[in-house]
C-alpha cells in the first residue's frame, strides 16, 4: 500500500517537482501526512535526490558548451569499472556517467564554457588516465529533447468552439 | 422578397440551437478568459497513432473504403471490444466504422424511428439525443436523473416512462455532463424491465475507457440484453482523437444493415487515414490510454475538491471528464451564474440546462486542462462566489 503511494508520489513529482504535499494528497485522493512522510521516507532512502529546474541555457548563455566523451577504459581487477568512474565522476566538470553496453565502455557527459575548455579537459584530465584507452568527443550542437521535455514545443491550445 | 425561413423543414425550425454554441460565442469574443467548457481532451493524439496516419498518406492510401469500414480495422475493433469489455462481436456483420460516435447514433435513431415513434433520454446527458430524435420524426422522451441517485437511470423512472410507442432507450453512461455511471447492478435493474419488451438501447459508451475506481459495463454483456443493444464507441475520448472523427457502432446485424444503408448514403465511408491511424490505435496504444487516464484522475479530484471547499454541493463523478456541482445555493439559475462568472472572473464553465432542463441548478466543469489552469480558474471561481 505504502509502496504503491510513493511509485504514484515519484510519478507525480517526476512529472512537477512543484506539487506540494496537500496537492499530490488530493490529486491521489490520499492523506496529506502520508504523502508528508512518504516524501520523507523516499528522501531519506536517497531515492529522491534533489529537486532541480528544466531549464533551456541556451536561452540564456550563449557560451555553454555540452560534450559527450565516449571512453573506451581497461577494467581493474576486482574493481571493474567502479573505480575509473569514481575517478572521473568527481571533477565538478563531470555532469554524467554511464557504464555502457556495446562498442566503448564509458559515457561521460561535460558541461564546459567553451570547446577549448572541454578539449582540455579531456586531453589533461580523462586521457591521461592508466585505464583509459581511447577517448571520442562530440559535441552537442542543439538540444531538442531532455529528459521527456521537448526543448522547441511551444504549446497552443487550438481547440475551436464546438456544440459538444 | 422570398421568406427563406418559411421555406425551411418544421423538423429543421424545430430544432434548437446548442446552448453550449451560444455561449461559447461570447468566451471566443472575450480575450484572456478561462474555459472549463471545452468537452475534447487537451491531449494531443498519441505519436504513434499519427505517424500510422501519415504512413499510410505516404503509401498513397486515399481511397474510400468499404461501406462498413476497413476488414482490418473491424476486425481490430471487435478484438478490442471482447479484450477491454467482453463484448463478443463478427467484424464483418455486426461492426460498422463511423464519422465519429455521433454518425452511429444519428444512424442508429433514423434506422429505428419512424413518426411519433418514443425515445427515452435519461437528462442531464449530452445534447444530441432530442435533436436527433425530432430530425427522424421521433418524440424526445426525457427521464429526469437526480443527485441523489447519482444520477443514474432508476428502474423506477424508466418503467413510468415507458409507453406502447417507446421504441428506444438512449443509455448515455459514463456520462456528460454529470460524470456519472452504472454499475452492472445498476444495468441489471435496467435489463430486467427492457428484456422482455421491443425496446432496443442505444448505449453510448464514447467514455467508456474514462471510469475511475471501477471498469466500464456494457449493457450488451448481461443476458438477453446481447441481440437488443447497439453499443456506440469510438476513437475521440479514448485515444485523444476527436479531430479525427471516427466511431463505430456495434451490434445486432439486421439493425446494423440498415444503419449501414443511411450510412453509404449519407457519408459513403468514414475517413480513410482516420481508419488506418485508428487500426495502429487498437493494436499497440492501451497504454496510452492508461497514462491519459491517470492525468485526468488527478485532476478530476483536484476539481471536486476544489468545488467542494468552495462550499457548492458537488457528486463525484466516476466517469468521463466532466464534474457537475450544483449551483442551487446561490440562488442564481445556471445561465445566470455562469454569464457573470464569465464577465467578473473571466472564466467560462457550461450551464446545466443546456443539457436538459433537469440540468437547471448546476454547471458543468470540464478537466480537460492542465492543473495549472485549473487551479487558476478554481481560485476565480471562489473568488467569485465570495464576492456574490
Amino acid at each position: 500500500m505504502k509502496e504503491n503511494l510513493k511509485n504514484k508520489i515519484l510519478d507525480i513529482l517526476n512529472e512537477n517537482c512543484q506539487h506540494t504535499p496537500a496537492e499530490i494528497a488530493t490529486m491521489l485522493g490520499a492523506d496529506e501526512s502520508l504523502v508528508i512522510s512518504a516524501i520523507d521516507e523516499l528522501e531519506g532512502d536517497k531515492i529522491i535526490l534533489g529537486y532541480k529546474a528544466m531549464i533551456n541555457w541556451e536561452k540564456i548563455v550563449s557560451d555553454n558548451v555540452i560534450a559527450l566523451i565516449e571512453l573506451k577504459v581497461t577494467p581493474q581487477r576486482g574493481e571493474g569499472f567502479d573505480k575509473i568512474a569514481d575517478r572521473i565522476y568527481k571533477y565538478p566538470q563531470v555532469d554524467t556517467v554511464y557504464l555502457m553496453s556495446g562498442g566503448f565502455d564509458l559515457t561521460v557527459i561535460i558541461n564546459g564554457k567553451t570547446m577549448k575548455e572541454v578539449a582540455m579537459f579531456v586531453a589533461e584530465k580523462l586521457a591521461p588516465m592508466e585505464s583509459v584507452v581511447s577517448t571520442a568527443t562530440h559535441f552537442v550542437l542543439k538540444k531538442y529533447k531532455e529528459q521527456g521535455v521537448i526543448f522547441t514545443d511551444e504549446e497552443v491550445d487550438d481547440r475551436q468552439v464546438i456544440t459538444l | 422578397m422570398t421568406d427563406f425561413e418559411s421555406l425551411l423543414s418544421e423538423k429543421v425550425k424545430a430544432t434548437k440551437p446548442s446552448g453550449i454554441r451560444k455561449f461559447f460565442d461570447i468566451v471566443a469574443e472575450m480575450k484572456d478568459a478561462i474555459s472549463l467548457g471545452v468537452g475534447e481532451p487537451d491531449f494531443v493524439t498519441p505519436w504513434a497513432i499519427r505517424e500510422a496516419g501519415i504512413y499510410s498518406l505516404e503509401r498513397g492510401n486515399t481511397h474510400y473504403t468499404s461501406n462498413w469500414g476497413l476488414a482490418e480495422l473491424r476486425k481490430e475493433i471487435a478484438n478490442y471490444l471482447e479484450r477491454r469489455f467482453s463484448l463478443k462481436y463478427e467484424p464483418k456483420t455486426d461492426i460498422m466504422v463511423t464519422v465519429g460516435g455521433s454518425e452511429a447514433i444519428d444512424a442508429c435513431i433514423r434506422a429505428l424511428i419512424d413518426n411519433g415513434d418514443e425515445v427515452l433520454i435519461p437528462e442531464p446527458s449530452f445534447v444530441c439525443y432530442s435533436p436527433c430524435t425530432v430530425l427522424a420524426g421521433g418524440k424526445p422522451v426525457p427521464i429526469v436523473t437526480r443527485a441523489e441517485d447519482e444520477f443514474r437511470l432508476t428502474p423506477e423512472a424508466l418503467k413510468a416512462a415507458i409507453t406502447p410507442k417507446t421504441k428506444l432507450l438512449i443509455l448515455p453512461y459514463p456520462n456528460n455532463p454529470t460524470g456519472a455511471v452504472m454499475t452492472r447492478e445498476d444495468l441489471e435493474k435496467i435489463a430486467a424491465v427492457i428484456r422482455d419488451t421491443n425496446i432496443i438501447v442505444l448505449s453510448d459508451e464514447i467514455y467508456s475507457e474514462l471510469t475511475y475506481g471501477g471498469t466500464h459495463v456494457s449493457i450488451a454483456t448481461l443476458p438477453g440484453m446481447f441481440e437488443r443493444t447497439i453499443v456506440v464507441n469510438g476513437f475521440s475520448k479514448a485515444y485523444a482523437m476527436t479531430g479525427w472523427r471516427l466511431g463505430y457502432a456495434a451490434g445486432n446485424p439486421t439493425i446494423i444493415k440498415s444503419m449501414i444503408k443511411i450510412h453509404q448514403f449519407a457519408i459513403m465511408s468514414a475517413p480513410t487515414t482516420s481508419q488506418y491511424a485508428a487500426i495502429e490505435a487498437l493494436q499497440s496504444c492501451d497504454e496510452d490510454i492508461e497514462r491519459m487516464k491517470n492525468e485526468y484522475n488527478y485532476r478530476r479530484r483536484v476539481m471536486v475538491d476544489g468545488f467542494r471547499k468552495m462550499g457548492l454541493e458537488c457528486f463525484e463523478p466516476r466517469g468521463a471528464f466532466y464534474v457537475f456541482p450544483s449551483i442551487k445555493s446561490t440562488g442564481m439559475t445556471s445561465a445566470e451564474f455562469c454569464e457573470k462568472l464569465l464577465y467578473s472572473k473571466k472564466v467560462a464553465v457550461i450551464p446545466g440546462d443546456a443539457f436538459g432542463e433537469s440540468g437547471e441548478g448546476y454547471i458543468r466543469a470540464s478537466y480537460c486542462y492542465s492543473i495549472k489552469n485549473i487551479d487558476i480558474a478554481l481560485e476565480r471561481i471562489a473568488e467569485f462566489l465570495k464576492e456574490i
